[in-house]
């Protein structure tokens, strides 16, 4: 097992962790936005797995499905927080 | 020497990631848990990428992977800023050890726009140490 096989594993297995923590705070979260930010960071941590994916399995297929996901959280962080706002308006 | 660059750029990236979401899990209110996680994970997928960009060498993922980096740069901190402002709005409870919410007063509650405050405000000292000693109250937007 080279080095470089070696640092993917212990990417994957380090942003697994992570990603586990977030969706502990996703369903936990107290309040909706809350669980906005927790659904934010999961999608760029999904993007983060994407590329140490590439380098794992020598595909580069899956980079553009990154640059998608960065797109869309955006999208949908700002469109949660449009209608939240809306809502608290009078 | 290439692999080697690349494992510790994406050793240090996904670290920093951890790092964003124990802050996430662990931070006490949620203003605290979206200063974790805006810098933090911002900066780990930024590493991440750099190391990919490195491990393939090739102008085409080099150039996807600046892509994601730039855009991630510039749509952070406005999405961090968009959530706060609705949930300031939506009054989120601030942590019990908070000292200062200078935004307090200042906002008009209609049209959710800054106005002055109506009455004089307090200073920074003088607010500091009122709630230094009786638990901070919300309210006023």
């Amino acid at each position: 097992m080279n080095f470089i096989a070696w640092t993917t594993s212990l990417s994957v297995a380090i942003i697994g962790l992570s990603i586990l923590f977030i969706f502990m705070r996703l369903v936990k979260g107290p309040t909706i936005e809350d669980r906005i930010v927790a659904l934010d960071l999961l999608a760029a941590n999904a993007i983060a797995f994407i590329a140490v994916y590439s380098i794992q399995n020598d595909t580069t297929t899956f980079l553009d499905v990154g640059v998608i996901l960065a797109l869309l959280a955006f999208l949908g962080t700002v469109a949660f927080a449009f209608y939240l706002e809306r809502r608290t308006k009078k | 020497m290439k692999d080697v660059v690349t494992g510790i750029f994406l050793l240090a990236g996904s670290l920093f990631i951890l790092l964003s979401a124990i802050g996430v899990l662990r931070m006490p209110d949620l203003f605290t848990r979206m200063s974790a996680t805006t810098k933090a994970s911002t900066l780990g997928i930024g590493l991440v990428l750099i190391g990919t960009a490195i491990h393939w060498m090739d102008l085409g993922i080099a150039s996807r992977a600046i892509a994601i980096i730039l855009f991630l740069f510039l749509t952070a901190p406005v999405a961090a800023h968009i959530i706060g402002r609705a949930a300031y709005f939506d009054r989120v409870p601030l942590w019990e050890k908070t000292h200062i919410d200078e935004l307090k007063g200042r906002y008009d509650e209609k049209s959710h726009t800054l106005t002055a405050p109506k009455s004089p405000v307090p200073s920074r000292k003088k607010a500091f140490k009122k709630s230094a000693t009786e638990a901070p109250e919300r309210g006023g937007i």
